[in-house]
């Protein structure tokens, strides 16, 4: 059962072609790895698929209906959620409150509600309030709810940034780059938070440089390169084809001048 | 604690001031009874009057402080909604047209007006951010004032430069606040009683803003205010959010408009200037961006100061024999000396939000390690 589909995703910055052409098919449950070397256009696919850029051409659906990706908040309804490779927590709210922005999507009472302080707005409070402290338990940061998420350390603002996404309720979540910049230690937290979501029925797509991670965690990669999909297929035939080594080291040692 | 203690608890701490009950909010309902015929007897009349004024303004900080301080949108155009709320008012209840529509019926218009106002700012403004923000803002806000001052040709709307006067007092049934009331023996004049409506007006207001701040609508703005890209991708319409904080907040300066127009009887475009924008601007940074208790405080603050300071004038005849240096001038010098003190010493204003080391103000900039001074010991 397919989740995504991509199909002929492009994009261009001028004259240059971020996403070319870019097809692949993520299959619910899985953990889909997207690769490759820097600019190759791994961000921009996320970006594209989040709504944050408009792609020229092509069009996703998502559990066999098309995704409208004219604006973000359309994507985060249809349920997709994402994070960002350089950290993008609401810095001076605190770390509960990072999480209940989350809730936004899901919550509906607006302001006329609030002044009243009608009962629906109190009873979706404290669900939402709920809702988030059960994710916050559910990363490890529960004990740190009320500090300003600036004051974390770096593991924790990633762990943080995820409760943030999940708080959407996503069917995929896109993770950019979530082991960047972290120890090992905090890569094998990070490993087994994201096996449980898996496990919980959420489907993942992440970008990432640890190939270790990647290989040993992802289901499926598909490895970019110049806004084109090199390959796509199961880890360890990834890992071995000549392509891929190709565009990671630049070229064949029989092509040096 | 004795008193001293608990001044400096809240000073230091910017906490909420310690010990909140319902015998302490009666006896700040009594003092707010009493504090018009104490100010009367103390200072005169015209202190009541000032009051007066400095609670329309407190009234327009809370409305600027939904959009500068918890959306983060820096607005330097504000009072233009202010003007929209004053003339709707002042045109349809005097002989300008010789309209004279209850104020039951004009407070809604004006607010209604300003609100749409606020939308045909926010609209163009949508993909700007701080300083780009700050200019166009700035630009509608002469736009306004430049309209009502040339109005008058070649059909007279607003009477140009000589404003609209005569403008009715406010009539609630049949109490008119344009006339002195007797009750139990007591003589309520008219500055008295817009007083007391003034303080219920501030009061709803003040109410309206906390519970925005604490919802879901709140959080939101937060979000923009913090991070606008990761706003959106957590799934936050941030261009109707930002119109609603444009909304919101130019109701507030209609509304106040319309009282501000009744309470004076009288208004011109001089009474909209950029200074103005200015000047609720720093009551907001002032008092203490994105707490609303605090901007309500800047706003008293600083229209009492200048008053205040107006004693400079007969302290120097008394002393020297000889006014040296122009009252006027050593007020705005004094005004300034503060504005400076204030913003090296205590960036987050003078009552900041309880937990304030953590909201930095990004619209104006005010550095967070700076702010963070004092707060370690925060629960």
């Amino acid at each position: 059962m397919t989740l995504l589909e991509a199909r002929g995703i492009a994009k261009r910055f001028g004259g240059v072609n971020a996403l070319d052409g870019v097809s692949l098919a993520i299959g619910k449950g899985q953990i889909y790895g997207l690769i490759g070397p820097n600019g190759a256009g791994k961000t921009t696919f996320f970006n594209c698929l989040t709504g944050l850029y408009r792609h020229d051409a092509g069009r996703f659906w998502l559990d066999g209906v098309e995704l409208d990706t004219r604006s973000p908040d359309r994507v985060v309804k249809s349920g997709i959620a994402r994070t960002f490779q350089n950290i993008r927590l609401f810095a001076g709210l605190s770390v509960l409150e990072n999480v209940m922005v989350g809730r936004h999507a899901r919550s509906g009472v607006g302001a006329l509600g609030a002044v009243l302080d009608t009962r629906a707005f109190r009873a979706e409070e404290t669900a939402v309030r709920a809702r988030a402290l059960e994710l916050l338990g559910y990363v490890g940061l529960q004990a740190r709810r009320d500090e300003p998420a600036r004051n974390l350390p770096y593991g924790d603002q990633r762990r943080l940034e995820i409760a943030r996404a999940l708080a959407t309720d996503p069917r995929l979540l896109a993770l950019d780059e979530p082991a960047a910049g972290m120890n090992a230690t905090e890569t094998a937290v990070l490993r087994t938070l994201l096996e449980r979501i898996r496990a919980d029925g959420v489907t993942l797509l992440l970008i990432e440089h640890d190939v270790k991670l990647v290989m040993g965690l992802c289901d499926r990669v598909a490895v970019l390169d110049f806004g084109q999909l090199v390959i796509e297929g199961e880890p360890d035939t990834v890992r071995r084809d000549p392509a891929v080594i190709a565009a990671y080291l630049g070229a064949t040692v029989g092509d040096a001048p | 604690m004795n008193l001293p203690q608990r001044i400096a608890q809240w000073w230091v701490h910017g906490q909420t001031w310690p010990g909140a009950s319902w015998t302490r909010r009666l006896l700040v309902v009594v003092a707010l009874a009493l504090l018009p015929f104490l100010l009367e007897a103390v200072a005169g009349r015209a202190w009541v009057r000032i009051a007066d004024i400095a609670l329309i303004y407190a009234m327009l900080a809370v409305g600027l402080n939904l959009v500068v301080g918890f959306a983060g949108l820096l607005d330097l155009g504000y009072v233009a909604f202010f003007a929209v709320g004053a003339y709707a008012y002042g045109l349809l209840a005097s002989p300008q047209f010789g309209i004279h529509a209850s104020f039951l019926l004009l407070l809604p218009l004006g607010a209604i007006a300003a609100a749409c106002f606020g939308v045909l700012l926010g609209a163009p403004t949508l993909k700007l951010r701080g300083d780009y923000l700050a200019i166009v803002t700035l630009g509608f806000g002469e736009i306004i004032r430049i309209f009502l001052n040339n109005l008058n040709q070649p059909v007279n709307i607003t009477n140009g430069p000589q404003g609209v006067t005569l403008i009715d007092p406010l009539l609630l049934g049949s109490f008119s606040f344009g006339k002195p009331h007797s009750m139990l023996g007591v003589t309520v004049a008219p500055v008295h009683a817009y007083f007391y409506l003034l303080v219920c007006m501030v009061a709803l207001s003040m109410l309206v803003a906390r519970r925005l701040q604490n919802s879901r609508i709140g959080r939101a703005w937060a979000a923009i205010r913090e991070d606008e890209t990761a706003a959106r991708a957590m799934g936050i319409d941030t261009r109707n959010l930002k119109l609603l904080a444009f909304a919101l907040g130019a109701t507030f300066g209609g509304v106040a408009g319309g009282l501000f127009a009744a309470v004076q009887g009288f208004v011109s475009p001089e009474s909209f200037t950029l200074q103005e924008s200015v000047m609720i601007l720093c009551m907001v940074v002032l008092g203490g961006m994105g707490h609303v208790a605090g901007v309500v405080l800047g706003a008293i603050v600083l229209t009492a100061l200048p008053e205040a300071l107006r004693v400079v004038g007969p302290l120097q005849k008394a002393a020297f024999g000889h006014v040296w240096i122009d009252p006027a001038d050593l007020r705005m010098m004094l005004f300034g000396l503060a504005l400076i003190v204030m913003m090296r010493w205590r960036p987050a204003g003078m009552w900041p939000a309880p937990g304030w080391a953590r909201r930095t103000p990004s619209a104006v900039g005010s550095k967070p390690q700076v702010a963070a001074r004092g707060r370690d010991d925060a629960p």
